[in-house]
C-alpha cells in the first residue's frame, strides 16, 4: 500500500518497516503506569496481597487442614472451639490445648463438650496424619497441624457429624474461591467477544446483539439463577453441578460487560488513533487488539474484578437455600446451610465461622476492584 | 414523544414472548414433573391406584402434552384440557402445591411483599443521600473514613447473615418477634393496635437488612458521583457569589450527583416483588420469594412461571420508565432517531 498511498499523496512515506523501538514517540516514558499508580492506592494494594496468599494456599489445603473436608468424628459432635495455649498453670508448656470433657445432659439426653482444664495436649507440627494425594496425585500424609496421639483437634469447633470446622472452612474455599475466578472468565470472554461484535462490525449485528442483552438484562437475576440451579439434573456428579453452577453465573453475567465493552469500542472507533490506524491499513483485528484492546483492558478488569465477589456471594446464597452446591461438595455456602437454624446457631454458633472468609474475600475484592478502576482511569476523580 | 412510546411497547410483545418462552423451558428444564415425584411417594405408600390418578390429573394438567404445546396452552393460544384458558384468557393457571389457583396465593402474598419492599427502599434514600453528601462534603475526614468502612463491611456480609444475625440479637436485646410477619395469636384476629404493633416491630429487622446492602451500595455512589460535581467550576463560582455552604451544596450539585439514580428508578419496580428474596426465605416472611424458592423446588410449573414472568414484565415497564424519566428531566438526552448509545 505504501507505494501506492505515496504516489498518490505525493508526500514522503518511509518505506522502511516499522520497528517500533526506533520511534521517539515510542520512546517517551509513560505516565506512571497501572501497578504503581495501584501500588499508590494502599488499601487496595493490600487487598491484593490478601487475595493473592489466599489464593497461592489452595493447592496446599491438604497439608494446611489437620483433617480431611469429610472425615467424621462420632466421638466429637459439636465439639466447641480449642485455643492454642502456651502456659499452663504459669509454666510454659509449648504449643497445646485443653482437651474435652463429655457429658450427658439430663434434660436434653445429649452429650454435651466442655472444655477440660486439666487435660493438656500437646500440638504436633509437621506430623503424620490422614493420608492424601497432594495436587491430587502424589500420595503424603504430612500435616501442619496434628493433634496429640490419639486425642482429637477442633480449633474451630466441630459440626452435628463430627467434622473439623477448620479443614471444612479451609476445603471449602478451594470451590467458593474459584467459582467466582471461572465465572468471572465465562463472563469476560462472552462480553468482549460480543462487545466487540456489536461495537465493531455495527449494523445489524449490533442490533441483534443489543436486543439479546436488553431481554437479559429484563430477567430478573436472582429468581433467575435460583431457577437455572434448580434446573441442574439431580443425578449430576457434584463436579458437574460445580462447573453447572459456574457457567449459570457466568452466563448471566456477561450482558452488562458486552455493553460496556461495546460502549467503549463505538467511543475508541471515532478516535483520531483509531482513523488513523485504519487508514494505514491496520486489520481489524490489529486495531482492536493492539490500539483499542489497551484502551479499555483496565477498565475492564477493573469490573471484572467487582464482579467476583457478586458471583462469590451467589454462590453462598444458592448454596444456603439448598439450591447450589450441595452436601458431598464443601463450599461456604453449603457450610452456612446448616447454620439456617436459629436454635442451632445460639447452641453452636461456632458453625457461621465461614461468614468470616466470605466477608474477608469479598471486601478485599471490592477494595481491590476499586483500587484497579481508579488507577485504570486517573482522570474519573 | 409518543411515538417512541408505541414503538417500546410494541418491542415489549416480542421480547415478552422470547422472556415467557424461556422461563417456561428453564422451569420445565428438569426431568420429570411434580407428579412424577408425588406418584413416587404415593406407591412407596403402597396407594393403589396412584398411577390411575397420576394419569387423570396429568391430562387435566396438560402434563401430557409436548412441552411447546404446554407453553401454547399456558399462553392461552391453544385449546387444552378446559379448552382456550391461559394468560391472555386471564387464567393464570393452578399451582399443583397448593391445590389453589395462582391468582389467590400471589395475590394473598403480593401485599407483604410491596410493603416491606417499599419500606425498605425509603430507608435506602433516607439514608444514603445524607450519608453519600457528608462523606463527599468531608473527604477524607474521621466521618469519610467511617462511613467509606461501614459501606464497606455491609457490602461484604451476606443479607441473609446479616439477617440471621441481627434476628438473633434483636430477640435477645430488644425482644422483637422473630419470623413471620406477627406474632401467631394474631394472625387471625381482626385488625387492632396490638397487630399492628406486632407487624410493625416484625418489619423492623426485614426491612433494615434489605435496606443494609443497597444503602451501603448507593452511599458510595452518591459519594463519587457528589466528588464528581464539587469539583466542577460552578461550584466555585457559586460560594464566590457568596451563597451559604448549605445552598451551594444542596441546591445545584446534589441534583446533579443524584441524576445517575434517576436510571435506577426502573429497577424499582421488579424490585418491590422480587427483592429480598433470600431474607424473606431466612425470616419465613409471607412473601412471594419464599413461594418462588419453593415452586422451583418442587417443579410447580405455573406458579413459578407466573411470578417469573411477572417480575420480568415489571422489569420491562420499569426500564421504559427509567428511559422515560431521564429524557424528561435531561434534555440532551433524545429518544428514538438511532441516538443509540
Amino acid at each position: 500500500m505504501t507505494d501506492a498511498a505515496a504516489r498518490q499523496t505525493s508526500r514522503y512515506v518511509s518505506q522502511a518497516p516499522f520497528q517500533p523501538e526506533d520511534d521517539d514517540a515510542a520512546n517517551v516514558p509513560n505516565p506512571p503506569n497501572f501497578m504503581a499508580r495501584l501500588r499508590a492506592q494502599r488499601l487496595a494494594y493490600l487487598a491484593f496481597g490478601v487475595l493473592l496468599t489466599l489464593y497461592a494456599m489452595l493447592p496446599f489445603i491438604e497439608f494446611l487442614a489437620p483433617y480431611d473436608s469429610e472425615t467424621r468424628n462420632p466421638d466429637a459432635i459439636y465439639a466447641p472451639p480449642q485455643s492454642v495455649r502456651l502456659f499452663h498453670d504459669g509454666e510454659f508448656r509449648g504449643p497445646f490445648v485443653y482437651g474435652y470433657s463429655a457429658r450427658v445432659n439430663e434434660e436434653t439426653f445429649k452429650r454435651e463438650f466442655t472444655i477440660d482444664k486439666t487435660k493438656v495436649q500437646p500440638l504436633r507440627f509437621f506430623c503424620a496424619g490422614e493420608a492424601y494425594h497432594f495436587l491430587g496425585f502424589i500420595p503424603a500424609n504430612t500435616r501442619l497441624i496434628c493433634a496429640a496421639p490419639g486425642e482429637s483437634l477442633f480449633l474451630l469447633g466441630s459440626d452435628r457429624l463430627g467434622r473439623d470446622v477448620l479443614s471444612r472452612v479451609l476445603y471449602g474455599g478451594r470451590v467458593s474461591l474459584t467459582i467466582g475466578l471461572f465465572g468471572v472468565t465465562i463472563s469476560l470472554v462472552l462480553g468482549v467477544f460480543f462487545g466487540v461484535l456489536a461495537g465493531y462490525v455495527g449494523g445489524w449485528v449490533d442490533t441483534v446483539i443489543l436486543r439479546i442483552i436488553e431481554t437479559l438484562r429484563s430477567l430478573p437475576e436472582l429468581p433467575i439463577w435460583m431457577a437455572l440451579a434448580a434446573a441442574l439434573p439431580a443425578a449430576w456428579s457434584p463436579l458437574w453441578i460445580y462447573f453447572g453452577i459456574t457457567l449459570i453465573l457466568g452466563l448471566l453475567d456477561w450482558p452488562g460487560l458486552a455493553r460496556a465493552v461495546r460502549a467503549r469500542v463505538l467511543a475508541l472507533r471515532e478516535e483520531e488513533f483509531a482513523i488513523a490506524a485504519r487508514l494505514m491499513g491496520a486489520s481489524p483485528a490489529r486495531i482492536m487488539t493492539l490500539h483499542m484492546a489497551p484502551n479499555f483492558m483496565s477498565h475492564l478488569i477493573a469490573s471484572a474484578t467487582l464482579a467476583v465477589p457478586a458471583m462469590i456471594l451467589g454462590e453462598t446464597a444458592l448454596s444456603f437455600l439448598g439450591l447450589g452446591l450441595k452436601p458431598p461438595v464443601t463450599s461456604w455456602g453449603v457450610m452456612l446451610n446448616e447454620a439456617q437454624n436459629l436454635a442451632v446457631l445460639e447452641v453452636y454458633p461456632w458453625l457461621l465461622t465461614p461468614l468470616i472468609p466470605v466477608v474477608v474475600v469479598v471486601l478485599a475484592f471490592n477494595l481491590l476492584g476499586d483500587g484497579l478502576r481508579d488507577a485504570a482511569d486517573p482522570f474519573s476523580r | 414523544m409518543l411515538r417512541y412510546v408505541a414503538m417500546r411497547l410494541l418491542w415489549m410483545i416480542p421480547m415478552l414472548l422470547f422472556i415467557s418462552a424461556l422461563i417456561f423451558a428453564i422451569i420445565q428444564l428438569p426431568p420429570g414433573d411434580y407428579l412424577t415425584t408425588q406418584v413416587f411417594e404415593l406407591e412407596q405408600q403402597g396407594q393403589a391406584g396412584a398411577q390411575a390418578k397420576a394419569q387423570f390429573l396429568r391430562k387435566e394438567y396438560n402434563l401430557d402434552r409436548p412441552l411447546h404445546e404446554q407453553y401454547l396452552i399456558w399462553l392461552g393460544l391453544m385449546e387444552g384440557s378446559r379448552g382456550y384458558s391461559g394468560l391472555l384468557q386471564g387464567d393464570w393457571g393452578q399451582s399443583f402445591e397448593f391445590q389453589k389457583p395462582v391468582a389467590d396465593i400471589v395475590a394473598h402474598a403480593i401485599g407483604p411483599t410491596i410493603a416491606i419492599n417499599a419500606l425498605a427502599v425509603l430507608v435506602i434514600y433516607f439514608v444514603a443521600v445524607p450519608l453519600g453528601v457528608l462523606a463527599a462534603v468531608r473527604k477524607n475526614s474521621v466521618i469519610d473514613g467511617t462511613i467509606s468502612t461501614l459501606i464497606y463491611v455491609a457490602m461484604a456480609i451476606p443479607g441473609f447473615l446479616l439477617a440471621l444475625l441481627l434476628l438473633y440479637y434483636a430477640n435477645r436485646v430488644f425482644g422483637l418477634g422473630i419470623g413471620g410477619l406477627m406474632d401467631p395469636q394474631y394472625e387471625n384476629a381482626p385488625w387492632s393496635w396490638e397487630k399492628l404493633g406486632s407487624i410493625v416491630s416484625h418489619m423492623i429487622i426485614p426491612v433494615l437488612v434489605i435496606a443494609a446492602g443497597a444503602a451501603a451500595a448507593m452511599t458510595r455512589r452518591m459519594r463519587a458521583n457528589l466528588l464528581d460535581e464539587l469539583e466542577k467550576p460552578y461550584v466555585a463560582a457559586a460560594r464566590a457569589r457568596g451563597l451559604s455552604e448549605t445552598k451551594v451544596i444542596w441546591k445545584y450539585p446534589v441534583r446533579m450527583a443524584f441524576s445517575p439514580f434517576i436510571a435506577d428508578i426502573g429497577d424499582l419496580l421488579p424490585g418491590l416483588v422480587s427483592g429480598s428474596v433470600i431474607v424473606s426465605v431466612v425470616l419465613s416472611l409471607p412473601a412471594v420469594g419464599p413461594i418462588l424458592v419453593r415452586a422451583l423446588q418442587s417443579q410447580d410449573v405455573y406458579l413459578a412461571s407466573f411470578i417469573m414472568l411477572f417480575v420480568a414484565i415489571l422489569t420491562v415497564i420499569g426500564m421504559l420508565i427509567s428511559d422515560l424519566l431521564l429524557a424528561w428531566l435531561d434534555p440532551r438526552i433524545r429518544l428514538g432517531q438511532g441516538a443509540r448509545r
